[in-house]
Formats: structure tokens, sequence, C-alpha cells
């Protein structure tokens, strides 16, 4: 028979009675649930963005490294020299398997005229742009006669064209220089940073060495991408002559497996920053305890008279108890819309997707109610136990 | 004024009071009867210190008695628990203390409804009562004013509306005057003889002759006892 309503009007009233010290009590909840959406949603963001970015290499696509596997997102093949042609051809003739590039890759320096930019460049085959699906913002990929007779054309990342040539520069045709050999370009990859050669020139030009840095396979179905893992890690176990997995001289990232090596890393760290804004929140949580506590030494003489024409315990124990709610969940409110606003900025600062998860309002809004009732329960039940007469005659 | 002898609204039993703070103890009532009846207009008069706000306190269940039985309405209601006494304090009476009577950052109307939120009444209906009472009292265009930003008479006569919307049995009011000047003081005591007249049964504590003398009978404490049922003053030329 508690009327919630009448008592979230009172309790309103109340807090807007002392609008100062209602703000200032507030503020350590607006800051603590604030910083918790903020880290949450940044978090959630640039998992996303990570996720974006391989989901761009294509969910249909393994790639092979040699040397062992290591823990983490390694992507670089170091200097092991155990995937070979032989490999590439092998895996090929598996089922499910939709083409195969062999990858010879380094880092080099790219010239045009004064500007220079450093890059990794990568020599592959034929069906590579299939495979990773590249798209062409001008000109067109290595033709198949480029990819073994050494031609010295080059594909560029639509990002090293803007280092070397500038903004919008139409380039195809143009030349640049690679370890002072002298590329033509013929087409740019739209959203990469780096150049693609024919693989024979990458291998007896630029590089000097035929083992490959990676494979690039391309599933034709990904529902079955751990069988057909586990197929290519039998054949390449084969190839190389080892019968003990835990030898392997090579290892397999799908793209399923980088996504969730990446959420690992961000999950962690966004676990680890949201305990930290959690300590705010308990902060926030005993400075309203502590600000109930005086309004209910305060209102003793309120208490006394309420009770003298009616009000039972739970009256006033609920009294305060929606006081504190209101109070927690006002600043609950707001500290959602800061965050928010703080992640936008934030996130488009970092430029990675502005994404405010409905998990982390739900649990900032729980959070919130939750310290609201857990401090404000004591300072509550003190006034509801107050003895009328005691309460008429405080001074 | 008719009186039914055999059933009193209000009767203490030898009813005593002991306050302990902490290894003090101090008896403030020492025994002592009353019969109240229906209709009746009670003063209850005495020096400081005697035992009339504890008196008032017993009779308005704000307080349980030490020893005694206090039977209001033929119940014996000397050992309820607090959340009982709330329930009588809200259905059977209606107080108006001398100072602080309304919460200071709330409206007329809101403090007049409060009793009605503690019963349980909708919305709707405490607030059409709270402003008829408010209009009975003469103050229905102060509804929404703060109830800081009123009169010390206005202030007294909206605790009169407040203490009448459950329609109690008894009103209790403890040196309600005490804080007016003589001229507002007179209007709110008139004000209570014309409900007194109208079947209230009004009990009224006071230190003031002049005040005492718009009862109909006075009872008077000295010492934490009775010293008389039906106190006559000495002087009535106060009487209007
Ligand atoms: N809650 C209390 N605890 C301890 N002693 C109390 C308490 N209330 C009253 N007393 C004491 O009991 C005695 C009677 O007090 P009471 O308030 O009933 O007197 P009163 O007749 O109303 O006096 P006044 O005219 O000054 O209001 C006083 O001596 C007072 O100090
Ligand atoms: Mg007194």
């Amino acid at each position: 028979m508690i009327d919630i309503k009448e008592l979230t009007i009172l309790a309103l009233e109340e807090l807007k009675g002392n609008i100062a010290r209602t703000t200032l009590t507030m503020l350590g909840i607006v800051i603590g649930i604030g910083s918790v959406i903020t880290i949450m949603s940044l978090g959630e963001g640039s998992t996303q963005s990570i996720v974006d970015q391989i989901s761009t290499f294509g969910t249909n696509v393994i790639t092979v490294f040699p040397g062992k596997a290591r823990r983490g997102p390694g992507m670089s093949g170091g200097t092991f020299d155990t995937l070979v042609k032989q490999d590439a051809t092998a895996i090929l003739e598996l089922p499910n398997i939709e083409a195969v590039s062999g990858i010879v890759s380094g880092q080099k320096t790219l010239v045009f005229e004064e500007n220079s930019v450093s890059s990794s460049v990568n020599g592959v085959e034929y069906d590579y742009a299939q495979i990773q699906s590249l798209e062409f913002s001008q000109g067109d990929f290595l033709n198949e006669n480029d990819i073994y007779s050494m031609t010295r054309n080059v594909v560029l990342g639509d990002e090293i064209v803007e280092e070397l040539f500038g903004e919008e520069a139409f380039v195809v045709g143009e030349r640049v220089r690679i370890d002072r050999k002298t590329f033509k370009i013929v087409g740019i990859i739209k959203d990469s940073s780096s150049a693609i050669v024919p693989i024979s020139t990458a291998q007896k030009i630029l590089f000097g060495h035929d083992h490959y840095s990676s494979i690039s396979v391309r599933v034709i179905d990904n529902q079955i991408m751990e069988q057909t893992l586990t197929n290519i890690e039998n054949l390449l176990l084969k190839q190389h002559k080892i019968s003990n997995p835990d030898n392997a001289d090579f290892y397999l990232r799908s793209p399923q497996q980088m996504i969730e090596s990446m959420s690992n890393v961000t999950g962690i760290l966004t676990t680890v920053l949201s305990g930290i804004a959690a300590i705010s929140l308990l902060v926030g949580g005993i400075g309203i305890m502590n600000i109930m506590l005086v309004t209910v030494t305060e209102r003793t003489k309120d208490i006394g008279l309420l009770k003298a024409i009616g009000a039972k315990r739970k009256d006033i124990l609920s009294q305060f108890l929606i006081e504190s709610l209101v109070l927690t969940l006002v600043g609950g409110v707001l500290g959602v819309v800061i965050g928010t606003v703080l992640t936008y900025f934030v996130s488009t600062a970092m430029s990675i997707p502005f994404v405010v998860s409905l998990k982390s309002i739900l649990l900032a809004v729980g959070v919130s109610a939750t310290v609201g009732l857990l401090f404000g329960f004591y300072p509550a039940k003190k006034a509801s136990e107050l003895n009328p007469i005691d309460a008429l005659r405080y001074e | 004024m008719k009186k039914n002898k055999n059933n009193p609204l209000i009767k203490f039993d030898r009813i005593t009071k002991t306050y302990i703070t902490g290894p003090v103890k101090y008896q403030a009532l020492k025994g002592i009867d009353i019969e109240i009846y229906r209709g009746e207009f009670i003063a209850i008069i005495g020096h400081s210190g005697s035992g009339k706000s504890t008196t008032m306190n017993l009779m308005g269940a704000l307080d349980s008695p030490t020893s005694g039985n206090y039977f209001l309405k033929g119940k014996n209601i000397s050992h309820y628990n607090q959340d009982e006494l709330a329930e009588i304090r809200n259905k059977e009476i209606g107080f108006i203390f001398q100072s602080y009577n309304l919460l200071p950052r709330t409206t007329v109307l809101k403090n007049v409804e409060r009793p009605m939120l503690y019963a349980g009444y909708p919305e709707e209906e405490r607030k059409k009562r709270a402003i008829e009472m408010l209009k009975a009292v003469g103050l229905a265009d102060k509804a929404s004013n703060l109830s800081n930003h009123i009169s010390g008479g206005q202030i007294q006569r909206v605790a009169i509306a407040r203490a009448l919307t459950m329609n109690p049995s008894i009103l209790l009011a403890d040196e309600p005057t005490g804080n007016l000047d003589t001229k507002t003081a007179h209007q709110v005591m008139k004000f209570l003889v014309q409900l007194n007249k109208k079947g209230s049964t009004i009990i009224l504590i006071t230190h003031e002759d002049d005040i005492a003398v718009f009862a109909n009978r006075i009872i008077k404490i000295t010492d934490g006892l009775i010293e008389s049922h039906d106190y006559k003053l000495k002087t009535t030329s106060f009487i209007t």
C-alpha cells in the first residue's frame, strides 16, 4: 500500500530543496557510471574495430605461417624458410579449397621523387586478389603474365599513394622506386597500406629467396572451417615429414582465431579498467550513505512529525530508500549521458566505431540502483527506528 | 453537553511514566486517572515540568505508559507496538503542536495530504479532501504555497486542517497558541471552539489562563499528579 509515485515526488522535492548538496553527492555516481560506460563502450568499439579489420581479410581466409605458433595475435613469419611452393600446391588439392597464393613479403622503402614511405611489400600469385577480395580505386590487379615473368609492375595501397603523391592523385602509369629499382604502378587498392608485386619479382629481384613468408588460402565453405584447418595441418605435417604436431614448423591462423585472441586482449583490458571504475562507484556509494545519514539527522524533527501523524516504520524506511534510490538513479542516468558523449568524442578521435552497448547501460542503471539501495538502507533503517517522542523533542 | 459515564473516550487507569536517561530515573507521572468523554473540550494546565506534555504524549499514543492502562474507545492500547500505535495516531488522533507542525520544504497541500498518504488513500481522494479541509480553515488559496512561506497563525490553521483530515476521535493540541500573538491566538482558539461545537473532542495543553478559559473543563496537574479534574480559574475576566 506504499504509494511509490508519491514518495518519488516527495523525494524529488527534498532533493530539489538542497540542490547544491544533491549535485555534489550525485557527482560520485555520475563519475563512476560515466567512466564505466566510457570504458565498456570504448572496449566494445575497439573490439568491433578489430573484428571489422579482420573481417575485411575475409572470413573465408586461412593464413599459414612458417615457424612455431606464438601466443597472441602474431602476424609476421620471421625468418623461417619452411613454407615452399610444394606446400601451396598440395593445399590446393584438398577439398573445400577455392584458391591458394604463396606470399613472399618484407619491409621496403618506396620512393617517388622527394617522397618516401616504408611499407610492407608482398609478392603474391594471381589468385591473391580474389582470396583477399581486393577492391581497386584505380587501375587493376597484376595480370597472370606478370606473376611468373618477373615484370616490374606494382599495385599500391591507397594509403601509400596518399603519402607519396598526395590525396586524389591519379597515379596509374606512374613509376615508383623500390630498392632503387623502378616499378610501374598498375592499380590502387582501397583501404590498404601495403604494396603488391608479382611473386617471381619479389623472390628474384627484391628479397632474393624462394620460400614463402606465408600462404593465403581461401576456403569454399566456412561452415566446415575446423575440418579444413585440420586437413591442412595434417597435410603439411606429412609434407614436412613431422610426426609430432608439437614440433610443427608452421602454424595456421583463421580469422575466427584472430578475432578471438584480439577480443581476449581488449576484454582483459576492459575488465581491469571497469574494476577501477567500480571502485569509484563504491566511493560514490559511501558518499551517498554519508549524506543520507546527515539528512536523517537533520530531518529528525520531520521524522518525529511524520510518525506523529501516522507514518509506520516501513513508510519512513521506504521514503528514505526511495530518496537515495532517486539520487543514484538520476546520477546514473546523467553518468550514462556523459559517458555516451565522452565515448563519442574519444571513439571519433581514435577512429573506432561509436558503440554504446545496451549491456553497459543496463549494467549502469542496475549498479546505480543497487548502490542506492545498499548504501541508503542503513540510514533509512536508522530513520525508521527513531522514537517519535525523541524525534519530536530533538533540537 | 451529554456525558456517557459508562463510555469514556479516553480512560487513564493509574498511569505512571518514568523516564530513564542513562543512570537517571525520573518519574514524570506518578499514577493518574483521567476520563474524557466524547464532545468535551478539555484544557490541561500545570506548571512547567508538571507532566502536561508527558500526559499528552501518552494520550496521543506517541509513547507507552510505564505502568497502568490506557483505554482508548474502550480498547487497552498500553502495550501496543510502534506500528500499532502509528495506526492509532493516524486514525484516531489529530495533533497540533506548538511549533514545527509542518514539513518546511513541502507545500501546504502536501502537508495536509500526508496522514491520508499513510492511510493508503488514493491520490485523487487525498487531494480532494485536503482542499476541503483547507477551505474549512479558510486557507484554500495557500494550498500550493511552501509551508515555510506562510504566517504563524496560518501554520496553526493548516495544522488544524491536517489534524482533521482523517476525522479523528480526538484533537490534541500542545500549546497551540504558544508562538502566536494574542490576537491571532484568540482567532485560533475561536476556531477550536467552533470545531468543538460541531462535535470534535478537543484536548488542549496550556499554561495560559486566558487560553484555558476557552475549555469546558480544566484538568490541573501538579508534580505528576492530578490536582483537580474540574479546576476553576480564579480570574474569569477573559471570558468572551
Ligand atoms: N523524554 C524525556 N526524557 C527524560 N525526561 C523527560 C522527558 N520528557 C520529559 N521529561 C521530564 O519530565 C518532566 C515532565 O515533563 P513534561 O514535558 O511532561 O512537562 P510539561 O508539563 O509539559 O512542562 P512545560 O510546561 O515546560 O512544557 C520534566 O521534568 C521533564 O524534564
Ligand atoms: Mg510541555
